[in-house]
């Protein structure tokens, strides 16, 4: 598989002149493929949307090299990269620029010079694949909290970008509107190899994730397959992560005595489990 | 303090072109000393509900009751700072209610703002800021220069420290880590038994819903469709359905369970200790019969 991003022993201090302030991030290095989906978790305040505006290039490092498409980020190609990279921050207010939904979802199609009539297609489809396309002449900062991510969801969506960032993108969506954008964006993963960053504190979703970066103080503490980071155990609850809901019952259940043949990540691996060995005859 | 919404309606830039509808008739008690959740799709209206409890907005039709205060569609309302004193509310986006310099500065504004003294301000700070799990030195930085779940802590730390009657949270969890979620969330429960207090909590986690609530409201474009205990709402999943919701993890894997089994638990289990109790009861069961 091909290298699409990769951060290279990265440090950034939002203080430089103060040398007693903590680095945001200190000596990361990681490297992401084509088509690869990573889960980055990690406490409040472990520097994970450090990461992403540096990888953005928001924010430049005092440290250490940021490539992407194995370019190196700098401001001259900065705009090239971005157009190829679809961002979702934190807080979508962050975020919007145009005066209705469609506008706002069509600003960076318009950036990037995609011709009108694609442009169209593009902001409807996009607004469509979230649902939003019954709000499309609303004002972005008059809607609901979910309506608002949904949106900034649709304006990456619909760059059409080879690498997509979300961060907590979903952490106000009900439960079904969370699912739909999950399944949206595998959807386009199997279409089109998209690759996707996603800063998540919602370990169900990071269980999906074909590889997890877990943050600490501003470190990398781990990296590895969802299996690897949840076998860390007790030691994930002493850095502000939880174990997933069916690993948390299988603990539970075997304190209370009953047979499990292994750990489980999944609701139906330990359904299955529980079956066969307590229930068949 | 009793809470009661009587038809209420609301109107979003009422009387202009961009008139927009957000609540119809809700109809809602909320009982002094209850734990009352409401949960519902995206914008079907909960936010809307909430910023009605300290009088953000005032009903277009209908009336609220507020402890001994009515506030009356039409009407003017006079002095609601005891209001806004007795219901503190943190909002969806802590970055709305944040705007100091400084954290302190922030956290010790609404308990000085009601006539509490800066020094008694400040010691509520230096307490809270450890209960929401933050350094003591984050007191002394910009809100602004914080991350997202530090924000949403620092909000909470300055509406606990008006000591409200109400505490009405607007998905309080969004943004924090696992662990803190937990936490916060726990604080939240024993704040309310310690201090009777009335608590609202509109979220998207049907898991906290049935974890932590008394009694739990599903809003449905702008309408309140059903109340109900955590567990007649979660026991009905067809109904949930009709209203795009669904179980918690807990109730749709114990329905998984005992459609595998063939047979149902004792009871209906909302927490994941309970859930693992009435499993373990029913191995021990299974093992006695053979
Ligand atoms: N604009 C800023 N100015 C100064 N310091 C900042 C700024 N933004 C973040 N920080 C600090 O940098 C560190 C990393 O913050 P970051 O926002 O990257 O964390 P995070 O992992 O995204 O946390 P969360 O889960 O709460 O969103 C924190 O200590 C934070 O207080
Ligand atoms: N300031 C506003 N101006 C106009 N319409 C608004 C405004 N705020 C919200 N609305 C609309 O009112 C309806 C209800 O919004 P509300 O914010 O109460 O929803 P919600 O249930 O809190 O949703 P979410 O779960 O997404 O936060 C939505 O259709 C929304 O678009
Ligand atoms: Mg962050
Ligand atoms: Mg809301």
């Amino acid at each position: 598989m091909d290298e699409i991003l990769s951060l290279d022993h990265i440090t950034f201090t939002y203080s430089p002149d103060e040398p007693n302030v903590k680095n945001a991030v200190e000596d990361v290095s990681f490297t992401v493929h084509e088509g690869e989906w990573i889960a980055i978790v990690g406490h409040n305040g472990s520097g994970k949307s450090t990461i992403a505006r540096l990888m953005n290039g928001l924010l430049f490092p005092q440290q250490g090299t940021i490539k992407v498409m194995n370019e190196p980020l700098t401001e001259e190609n900065l705009w090239e990269i971005r157009s190829q990279m679809g961002m979702v921050f934190q807080n979508p207010d962050n975020q919007f620029v145009g005066a209705t939904v469609q506008d706002d979802v069509a600003f960076a199609l318009e950036n990037n010079g995609i011709p009108y009539k694609e442009m169209v297609k593009r902001v409807h489809e996009a607004l469509q694949q979230v649902k939003m396309d019954q709000l499309l002449n609303h004002e972005p900062q008059h809607l609901s909290g979910g309506q608002k991510q949904r949106v900034a969801i649709a304006g990456a969506l619909a760059l059409k970008p080879r690498l997509l960032i979300l961060d907590e993108a979903t952490s106000m969506l009900d439960p079904q509107g969370r699912a739909e954008v999950l399944a949206t964006v595998q959807a386009l993963r199997e279409e089109t190899g998209l690759t996707v960053l996603s800063i998540t504190h919602d370990l169900e979703e990071a269980i999906l994730a074909d590889r997890m970066l877990f943050m600490n103080g501003g470190e990398k503490f781990a990296e590895g397959t969802p299996s690897e980071i949840f076998a860390l155990g007790d030691q994930l609850l002493d850095l502000g992560l939880d174990l997933p809901f069916a690993m948390k019952l299988t603990k539970l259940l075997k304190q209370d005595g009953v047979e499990l043949q292994g750990e489980h990540m999944t609701e139906e691996e330990l359904v299955n489990d529980l079956w066969t060995s307590n229930f068949k005859k | 303090m009793d809470i009661q919404l009587q038809k209420v309606s609301y109107a979003y830039a009422k009387g202009t072109p961009f008139e927009k509808r957000a609540l119809f008739d809700v109809e809602l008690a909320i009982p002094s000393g209850s734990y009352q959740a409401i949960i519902g799709h995206t914008g079907s209206g909960k936010s809307t509900i909430l910023q009605h409890l300290n009088a953000l907005l005032k009903p277009t039709e209908g009336a609220l009751q507020i402890g001994d205060r009515t506030i009356t569609a039409g009407k003017k309302a006079k002095d609601l700072k005891p209001v806004r004193q007795k219901v503190g509310i943190v909002f969806q986006f802590p970055e709305h209610q944040l705007f100091e310099e400084t954290v302190l500065k922030d956290i010790i504004f609404g308990p000085m703002n009601f006539g509490v003294s800066e020094q008694e301000a400040t010691k509520r700070a230096h307490k809270l800021i450890e209960l929401v799990g933050l350094p003591h030195t984050i007191l002394e930085k910009s809100p602004f220069d914080l991350s997202g779940g530090q924000m949403r802590r620092v909000a909470i730390a300055g509406v606990l420290a008006m000591e409200p009657e109400v505490i009405v949270l607007d998905e309080p969890t969004a943004g924090l880590d696992p662990r803190g979620r937990k936490e916060i969330m726990d604080l939240f429960l024993q704040l309310h038994k310690e201090r009777n207090l009335t608590t609202i909590l509109v979220t998207h986690s049907m898991e906290d819903a049935a974890r932590y609530a008394d009694r739990i409201a599903i809003m449905h474009e702008g309408k309140c469709v059903l109340t109900g205990s955590p567990e007649e709402i979660f026991g009905n999943a067809e109904k949930l359905a009709t209203y795009r919701l669904e179980a918690p993890r807990i109730v749709r894997f114990q329905r998984e369970l005992e459609a595998k089994i063939g047979r149902r638990l004792q009871t209906l289990c909302l927490t994941e200790e309970e859930l693992a109790r009435a499993i373990t009861a029913a191995v021990r069961e299974e093992r006695a019969g053979q």
